[in-house]
């Protein structure tokens, strides 16, 4: 059945491209800053903040158009928004939903926050955390980025 | 390194210590030693350490007349250089350099200390000196001095985690204590954290007193080191309230924080420690290059 405004839909449907649904409230717009969408982009994108949601409370939801997320970029999105469903849009219809999970051993995506840190150095060396108790910790200098730390300023 | 493997060195190392090796273990044997930071004790102690079980060393030298001065990446010269030895120990100024270097390096790599991380060899001669006065359980630690910065004592107290009933015993002026991370990390490990105002209030408590340096810099005006060195100097006097069990460590190089007048006594045990930096790192090299 065709769903219309009235039934609360807050964005148009996209041809292709991906949908970001679920996310935490107010993380939208980090969502679009780590997968790189900056001023002047080109990219076409929509994003809805504090909608209500079907399961009930808040979310937030981003669309982009004609582009595909790929798995490092679901996994930098896993770690601000571990709820978030991705579905992957081909003319108009849902071809593949992408599961959000932090992986325990995440490579290339968070910055440590040490600037003492050999990742922070022009060696070729990947940035590497684990999972660990308290949020996330760098592989190589045992600094740790708690829960309370917002993630999103070092991805 | 779990306990178990711990342990075993620290026994390996007890064999070195007591000659119980004929000095061609290593022979042809070469190990590289790239120290891009100062250092005196753990330098040479690698080095004789070394050249006691019969192998060679190849230095970096100065770091001003090397490759790296040219702008040549850490990884690239541990690649090169781990076709020139048999194995590599390290210290630079960054944290997880060793790291690195283990992952690129075709040789295995020891860690020398990697800038305010971790210093494993220091932490197993440490472990080793406790050792060799006392079991290794069931005992009341103290940390004193600069307690925030010092690698030394973030290694050795982590380590001791894997000890069974270790109480730790913080004496540390105000900002210069362990930190916060830290000390969840050992909580969550289990072991029980006092942290105390004066060294006063806590020596007569004390197994170990591990006595670190404080740094100069870290103080805003000459008068606040001044005051907090005097304050935290360790001196006989102090030391007759202590059990005549306990002992005193320092990873050295010592400035203030200990009189020499407590050199003499039967506590005072951190030459010894220094010395037994030789044992311990044969037990290592031993452990990455012997066939």
């Amino acid at each position: 059945m065709k769903r219309s405004v009235s039934d609360g839909i807050v964005i148009s449907p996209i041809r292709n491209g991906t949908v970001i649904d679920h996310i935490t409230p107010g993380e939208g717009l980090t969502v679009i800053r780590i997968l790189g969408i900056q001023d002047g982009t080109n990219v076409t994108f929509t994003v809805a903040t504090n909608v209500t949601s079907s399961r009930g409370g808040r979310k937030d939801m981003v669309k982009i158009e004609n582009r595909e997320l790929v798995k490092s970029e679901v996994d930098k999105i896993a770690l601000i928004a571990p709820d978030a469903k991705i579905s992957i849009i081909r003319d108009f219809k849902v071809v593949a939903k992408k599961p959000v999970e932090v992986p325990s051993d995440i490579v290339g995506v968070i910055k440590c926050p040490n600037p003492n840190c050999i990742t922070n150095t022009r060696e070729p060396a990947q940035s590497r955390f684990v999972v660990h108790p308290r949020g996330f910790r760098c592989q190589y200098c045992d600094t740790i980025i708690s829960r309370e730390m917002d993630i999103g300023d070092y991805i | 390194m779990d306990r178990e493997e711990i342990d075993a060195l620290l026994t390996a190392a007890a064999k070195f210590d007591q000659h119980e090796f004929t000095g061609h273990e290593l022979d042809d044997k070469i190990l590289a030693v790239l120290f891009f930071e100062p250092s005196t004790r753990t330098r040479m102690s690698f080095s004789s350490a070394m050249m006691r079980l019969g192998g060679k060393i190849l230095n970096l030298g100065s770091v001003e007349a090397s490759s790296i001065a040219k702008g040549e990446t850490l990884s690239d010269t541990i690649r090169v250089i781990s076709g020139y030895a048999d194995a590599i120990v390290i210290r630079h100024p960054k944290e997880g350099a060793a790291r690195l270097a283990s992952e690129v390096a075709s040789v295995p790599v020891i860690n020398g200390g990697d800038g305010a991380g971790q210093h494993p060899s220091q932490t197993l001669l440490d472990l080793f000196t406790i050792r060799k006065s006392m079991r290794l359980e069931n005992i009341d630690v103290g940390l004193q001095g600069d307690l925030r910065y010092g690698r030394t004592v973030h290694s050795l107290a982590d380590a001791l985690t894997k000890y069974n009933n270790i109480r730790l015993h913080t004496i540390a002026p105000e900002g210069l204590d362990l930190p916060n991370h830290m000390k969840q990390d050992l909580t969550d490990a289990g072991m029980e954290i006092i942290v105390h105002e004066s060294i006063e209030e806590t020596i007569p408590e004390l197994d170990v007193l591990y006595v670190t340096r404080l740094q100069r810099e870290r103080f805003p005006d000459p008068a606040a080191f001044a005051n907090f060195a005097a304050t935290y100097r360790i001196t006989p006097e102090l030391l007759e309230r202590a059990k005549p069990s306990m002992i005193v460590l320092h990873p050295l190089p010592r400035v203030d924080e200990i009189d020499p007048a407590v050199d003499g006594l039967p506590c005072a045990k951190y030459f010894q420690q220094a010395h037994y930096g030789v044992p311990v790192r044969m037990a290592m090299l031993h452990e990455v290059m012997s066939p």
